[in-house]
């Protein structure tokens, strides 16, 4: 009965979206095609485009308006990640040793050394990734997801556990780091997340800013706690 | 291109009906990583680089290891679907 | 063929979504449910990018010496999605936490049962 409800529910949504968008054209093709896009109007990404290298001597744009332009939604998402860590260790703090009455078995010597000797190579690639944000494609949350991924591999391979402790201190440090430089902002310019580093030239490493150190300190928060999370919910922790 | 770009989309939409079809629920989590993966190339195809690296090392790698974690300390198999 | 070459990323993203709310409203397994949801983040996150989408655009970085901003494709509704997928993939660990639990108080993960054994 459910099941046909919504089935039949899905085919009328359908329906009525096929025949509603049947000749409009929408999205910035639409905008291109039936009248162009104006200038510096209302069309925010035209005007990102035109400015963005010589406000922010970022070369990569996307970076520019994750950071700069719109650094206070970054600071938001920043803290709704940390909420959602906070409370899956908070949940899962009580039922975190009743599963350990099979002893796993260890893993062969190969993937033992294997994966010893990629752990610093992909920390190492996380790192570039993180630090070039501003240059190449990349960024904090990209870097940030490679290292918790390196994290992963140590789990999965060398049957480590992973240090709960200096990983929750690192994640909070970061995201201290990302506020307190909002604040020297402020405290130097009159505004929040003011882009106050000289900006240098463009496609050097040492550029745009404050949005390398920026991208830098978001990299180790989430890096650090997408590795937590992946510890928690695995139940292999050591303090 | 056109044709490739079909091609990428009718594949995330057969995986995503899989994933949904699926009784075995690891089939079901590596289904879903599949979707992640081809929209990670339709982005990059899309002139989205940084949502296209983005979407490939959380969507189609963490989310799956979360998942493989929370399905090994939980249940295996979907249960059948009685009459409701 | 124009029909086409307009309308199938719009189109694959819809059927995405319509999958993914199939999904979350007959199963009742709850990890079920929750693939629902991630397949329902991952469609409206490429309705995002392919609204942003331009025909005859380029990637939106400056690389080399010359790259004209005029013909760039439009990078807010990436810094948008970029934030949507981190935030998609917090949202999924605390649900799966939330399962967890479940699990171990009621010994079972099928919504129907654990409904019922509310009273």
């Amino acid at each position: 009965m459910r099941k046909l409800i919504s089935v039949t529910l899905l085919l009328v949504i359908v329906m009525i979206a096929v025949f509603s968008v049947s000749h409009a054209m929408f999205g910035a093709e639409g905008a291109r095609r039936t009248g162009g896009l104006r200038e510096d109007g209302v069309n925010f990404g035209r005007r990102y485009n035109n400015r963005a290298l010589d406000e922010t001597g970022a070369a990569n744009v996307v970076a520019a308006v994750v950071v700069s332009y719109r650094g206070f939604d970054t600071l938001g998402e920043v803290t709704v990640l940390f909420v959602a860590a906070l409370g899956l260790g908070a949940l899962l703090y009580g039922a975190r040793r009743e599963k350990n009455a099979k002893e796993r078995e260890p893993a062969s010597l190969i993937v033992f050394t294997g994966c010893r000797f990629l752990f610093p190579l992909v920390l190492l690639f996380g790192a570039y990734v993180l630090a070039h944000g501003h240059v190449t494609p990349g960024g904090g949350f990209q870097g940030g997801a490679i290292v918790a991924s390196g994290f992963v591999l140590v789990y999965l391979g060398c049957r480590g556990t992973l240090p709960a402790g200096r990983l929750a201190a690192a994640e909070s440090l970061s995201g201290l780091a990302f506020v307190v430089i909002g604040f020297i902002g402020l405290a130097v310019g009159g505004s929040f997340l003011l882009n106050f580093l000289p900006r240098g030239t463009p496609l050097a490493l040492f550029s745009a800013g404050v949005i390398p150190v920026i991208y830098v300190a978001i990299g180790l928060k989430v890096g650090s706690e997408l590795g937590g999370i992946i510890g928690n919910l695995a139940g292999e922790v050591s303090e | 291109m056109i044709v490739f770009q079909l091609f990428l989309v009718l594949v995330m939409v057969v995986a995503a009906v899989a994933a949904a079809a699926f009784k075995d629920l690891m089939n079901a989590v590596i289904a879903c990583a599949l979707v992640s993966l081809m929209a990670s190339i339709i982005f990059y195809l899309l002139h989205a680089p940084d949502v296209a690296m983005a979407e490939a090392s959380i969507g189609a790698g963490l989310t799956t290891a979360i998942f493989i974690f929370a399905i090994n300390r939980t249940v295996r198999q979907e249960e059948n679907e009685e009459a409701d | 063929m124009s029909f086409l070459e307009d309308y199938v990323h719009y189109g694959g993203c819809f059927a995405l979504i319509m999958v993914g709310l199939y999904v979350v409203l007959v199963k009742s397994n709850l990890i079920k449910v929750i693939i629902g949801i991630n397949l329902i983040d991952t469609g409206i996150n490429l309705f995002l990018i392919s609204a942003g989408y331009i025909r005859t655009g380029t990637a939106p970085i400056f690389s080399g010496a010359a790259q004209e901003p005029g013909k760039m494709v439009d990078p807010v509704p990436q810094a948008l999605v970029l934030t949507a997928i981190v935030i998609g993939v917090s949202v999924l660990a605390l649900a799966l936490s939330l399962a967890i639990r479940l699990h171990g108080h009621y010994d079972t993960l099928d919504l129907r049962k654990i409904k019922e054994l509310r009273w």
